[in-house]
């Protein structure tokens, strides 16, 4: 039961969250989309882009305040590994337009091919990319 | 309104990842890994946020227009293209590198561990050389 109870609710909490997004301000919650906004010059118009990365801030500094024992992670990652992946991800979801949440949480519910598409190729090269790794660096 | 709207949405969001797990890279592997002890809870977390999504996306479909915005502003791009197929691919291998996507390595800035905000530089870089590209040098 535990093993699953908590990523379902996290599940639709995540799904509260976009569809308050979109019943509410008409956007998609799509957050490479949102953050990389963040790059451009600032508008008045966009500033609902800052708030809600600014809501993911809020919510995981609560988070950390209630439940640290959720992110005793933090320390025992390799930053060769991160300033890869950073990139990667970085580049990769502007060129294919989104990521997990435009594409996979919000994409897949719209019956977007564009987005089941792309979820699929991501999920894809990403167990091959972890298969790869084990062999690399061990995990 | 709509940047409070937005607010609490980036917090509901960042408090759905938290407890769902997919704040823990290695949660996020272990999904990846499929070929080895595969962890389900991805699989949960994105049917939760999905199906909850398909349920209310509907529901707000039949609507002119958002409570606190003029018009909804969806996704224009309907064809699945090149673009879309490689900076998917991309996205998932370096979701696979490090098993951190964009919501998640932004929520975990509030660990202050010194990868996981290598990670989100590196992505902020990856951003900018997609906009140095093929937006040109007006960043």
């Amino acid at each position: 039961m535990e093993n699953f109870i908590w990523p379902l609710i996290g599940g639709i909490l995540i799904g509260l969250s976009s569809t308050t997004m979109l019943a509410g301000i008409g956007r998609i919650t799509g957050i490479s989309g949102i953050f990389s906004g963040l790059l451009r010059a600032p508008k008045k118009e966009n500033l609902w882009q800052l708030t809600f990365i600014l809501g993911l801030l809020a919510g995981g500094v609560l988070m950390i305040l209630m439940r640290p024992e959720l992110f005793n992670y933090a320390g025992g990652l390799n930053k060769t590994q991160a300033i890869i992946a950073g990139l990667l991800v970085g580049f990769g979801t502007r060129l294919g337009s989104g990521c997990t949440s435009g594409h996979g949480v919000c994409g897949l519910p719209r019956l977007s091919e564009r987005s089941l598409v792309a979820t699929l190729v991501f999920i894809g090269f990403g167990v091959l990319t972890v298969f790869i790794r084990k062999m690399v660096w061990g995990l | 309104m709509g940047i409070v709207v937005s607010f609490v949405s980036g917090v509901i969001f960042a408090v759905g990842l938290v407890l769902s797990g997919m704040t823990n890279p290695h949660v996020v592997t272990g999904f990846l890994n499929i070929f080895g002890d595969w962890n389900a809870a991805l699989v949960f977390v994105m049917a939760g946020a999905v199906i909850t999504n398909l349920i209310t996306f509907n529901i707000i479909k039949r609507r002119s227009k958002p409570w606190f915005n003029h018009k909804f502003f969806l996704p224009t791009l309907k064809h699945v293209d090149k673009k879309l197929v490689l900076g998917s691919a991309i996205f998932g291998i370096g979701w696979g590198v490090l098993g951190v996507c964009p919501g998640p390595g932004i929520v975990n800035l509030v660990t202050g561990d010194a990868t996981l905000i290598l990670f989100v530089i590196a992505m902020i870089v990856g951003m900018l050389i997609f906009k140095f590209i093929f937006e040109g040098k007006k960043a």
